[in-house]
């Protein structure tokens, strides 16, 4: 419902922009789990999303919502329906096509900040920039201390990524999803490990990287402050939107 | 750039496990090592045993070869009759080269060949005392010998020379002087197979530091034991032949042969035990060395598979923020081959050494072989074997693992 009025009001605000507007599209996805017996998922769901907006993905344990971020993320392949993203259509791309799509479009954050922890910070924040390799070491290596000074980092830049705490870390984890400058960031219940403190660090940067730099957020998340700051709130329940 | 990053990320990974990546560099440098060793050694023998044997035969000898098996006149006569004929003997047949000089003088007018000796070769029996010693003597022209052989640098006492002005001199095996009990200046009576004694004086006492040869051998001048023999000037047995490339005597035999109709032999046959031994030796080599190689494999795809599980996490998120399977396979494969070249680098180093200490250790082979030292051969071609294969087996095992890496589901650990 909600999604139908959004689209709507986007087509008759600028119908001209009206592509460029939408970021995200899915179409009547559903998805099967066939251990240990056949099971639906995700039943029928489309929605969309558009640049710069903050969205948080709501919903009970096993209601579908993860599985939904991964469908979109683009790491988990097996579903039925169709993807489009930045107007690419992605359902159907070999796994390498859609890590180099991810790698210069996606941004992740995760639970558990999943940074490589031999590595510094700066070089964290730094590996996907290298591997999408648009701009010289220096460039990227002067782009990663902007990008951990927005979340407030620069401090550590060169600390082992394995000595920070869990909110500094998660902090990092959104400067490496920034690097190269994705058009969509996802969160997989982004604020789930951390403090109240961090975790309102963390959304103010969400909601600034939104806001501010035009970018598209979807998270899923369990906590009802987040939820209740993001511009949409999708709610999932046994596999389908219900609102 | 792309394998830039897979590079440094393949680096911190071996750097931050030093201990983890030192234990599958050992296994490498271990097997290397050996297989340096091993062939260093046996290439070593070989070679020496190759060296003393050729050193010591000539590369091709003309000879007659008496045989009874030839048809009796009976059989040639009356070929389709029924023909018994028992105990049929060997004809009395000359063992000369009708012509030996004359051959031996046009053989040695060919540019391949390095020295031609004609010799007049018989078996004899020394006495001294009441108990009889067999043994061989050669009449030779021994400045000849000498060129084929080398024999000036082999005599023990005495001299070479000494030879020339002593009609009745003989030069004698080391091994079959003590036996004998004599020295320089000695005097001793020769026996000839036909019943004829001489006293000849030993001028000389060499050695060839192979058992076969200095325990039956003995020098004379050709004169002497053609007379002994009660033989001709001209009759000669045997003619030795050395030439510039020992490979080229295997086909000069032939040659020869078709050229006299006199039956030749050439160094692999009359040594074709020794060669015989070479190829087994070799075969070892190459048996241990796989299995060596096949164990520090094993070890690197352990190790490797270990770290593709410690870092599953890692290739989770390299894969979330858009590294291909590819890039996945480059990183760990880096890795195995970094251990591998370091590994196979430090074992060759390792191997070396190891060579040169057992290079350097006292070895007594007896009078068997005229050895002080292991025999080891420093090869730069088998250090560059060792480095391939080395390099070939961890590129071989890290593979596996390498590729297990690419194909983990990222979602199945990002949503632990």
């Amino acid at each position: 419902m909600l999604i139908n009025i959004n689209r709507k009001s986007v087509e008759n605000e600028i119908p001209l922009l009206g592509v460029e507007r939408l970021v995200l599209q899915a179409t009547n996805i559903n998805k099967y789990f066939y251990e240990p017996e056949k099971f639906q998922v995700l039943k029928n769901i489309s929605f969309e999303a558009n640049r710069g907006e903050f969205l948080a993905l709501v919903g009970k344990s096993g209601c579908g919502k993860s599985t939904l971020l991964y469908i979109l993320s683009t790491m988990d392949t097996t579903y039925d329906g169709k993807l489009t993203m930045n107007g690419e259509r992605l359902t159907g791309r070999t796994q390498d096509q859609l890590a180099a799509f991810r790698n210069e479009h996606l941004g992740f954050v995760f639970q558990f900040h999943f940074l490589l922890p031999e590595f510094t910070a700066l070089q964290n924040v730094m590996l996907p920039a290298l591997k999408l390799g648009k701009y010289s070491s220096k460039e990227i290596e002067e782009r990663a201390y902007q990008k951990l000074k927005l979340v407030d980092m620069q401090d550590h830049a060169l600390k082992q990524s394995a000595k920070l705490s869990g909110g500094q870390q998660q902090r990092v984890a959104i400067a490496r999803a920034l690097i190269n400058d994705p058009t969509i960031i996802m969160g997989d219940e982004p604020t789930g490990n951390l403090d109240r403190k961090n975790s309102e660090v963390v959304f103010e940067i969400f909601k600034q990287i939104a806001h501010e730099n035009n970018q598209t957020i979807i998270a899923v998340t369990h906590d009802p402050d987040f939820a209740k700051g993001s511009d949409r709130i999708i709610e999932m329940s046994d596999g389908q939107i219900i609102s | 750039m792309k394998l830039g990053i897979s590079l440094q990320i393949a680096k911190t990974h071996l750097l931050t496990k030093k201990r983890q990546t030192l234990i599958a560099m050992l296994g490498v440098t271990f097997g290397i090592a050996m297989f340096i060793v091993m062939i260093s050694v046996i290439k070593g023998v070989n070679k020496f045993l190759e060296d003393s044997a050729l050193d010591s035969s000539p590369h091709i000898r003309i000879y007659k070869e008496i045989t009874s098996n030839h048809p009796s006149i009976i059989e040639e006569a009356n070929p389709s009759n029924f023909n018994i004929i028992y105990h049929q003997l060997p004809k009395n047949e000359l063992i000369n080269i009708k012509n030996g000089l004359q051959i031996a003088a046009n053989i040695e007018k060919e540019p391949t060949i390095l020295g031609v000796s004609p010799q007049i070769s018989s078996q004899v029996f020394f006495n001294k005392g009441p108990v009889p010693f067999s043994g061989q003597i050669a009449g030779v022209d021994v400045l000849k010998e000498d060129k084929l052989y080398d024999l000036k640098k082999r005599v023990k006492s005495g001299n070479l020379e000494s030879l020339l002005s002593t009609p009745n001199g003989i030069l004698m095996g080391k091994v079959l002087a003590r036996n004998l009990n004599v020295k320089v200046g000695d005097k001793i009576t020769v026996t000839t197979p036909t019943g004829n004694l001489k006293l000849v004086k030993i001028v000389g006492i060499f050695g060839f530091g192979i058992q076969t040869v200095d325990g039956v051998k003995c020098y004379a001048n050709m004169s002497m034991v053609q007379e002994i023999l009660q033989k001709d000037k001209s009759f000669v047995t045997d003619i030795h032949i050395k030439m510039k490339d020992s490979q080229a005597a295997l086909k000069y035999a032939k040659v020869l042969k078709n050229q006299y109709g006199y039956k030749t032999q050439d160094w692999a046959e009359a040594n074709s035990a020794f060669l015989a031994g070479d190829k087994i030796r070799n075969g070892m080599v190459i048996m241990v060395s796989i299995t060596l190689l096949v164990v520090a494999g094993f070890g690197i795809y352990n190790i490797m598979n270990m770290n593709v599980i410690n870092k599953m996490k890692d290739i989770a998120i390299l894969k979330a923020t858009g590294f291909a399977g590819n890039d996945i396979v480059s990183i760990f494969l880096i890795q195995s081959i970094i251990v591998g070249i370091l590994g196979a680098l430090l074992g060759i180093i390792i191997g070396f050494c190891l060579s040169y200490l057992l290079s350097s250790m006292p070895f007594d082979a007896g009078d068997f072989l005229d050895i002080k030292t292991f025999p080891i051969l420093f090869e730069p071609k088998y250090y560059g074997l060792g480095m391939i294969f080395g390099i070939t087996t961890t590129i071989l095992a890290g593979y596996m693992p390498a590729r297990k890496a690419s194909k983990i589901d990222p979602v199945a650990i990002l949503r632990g």
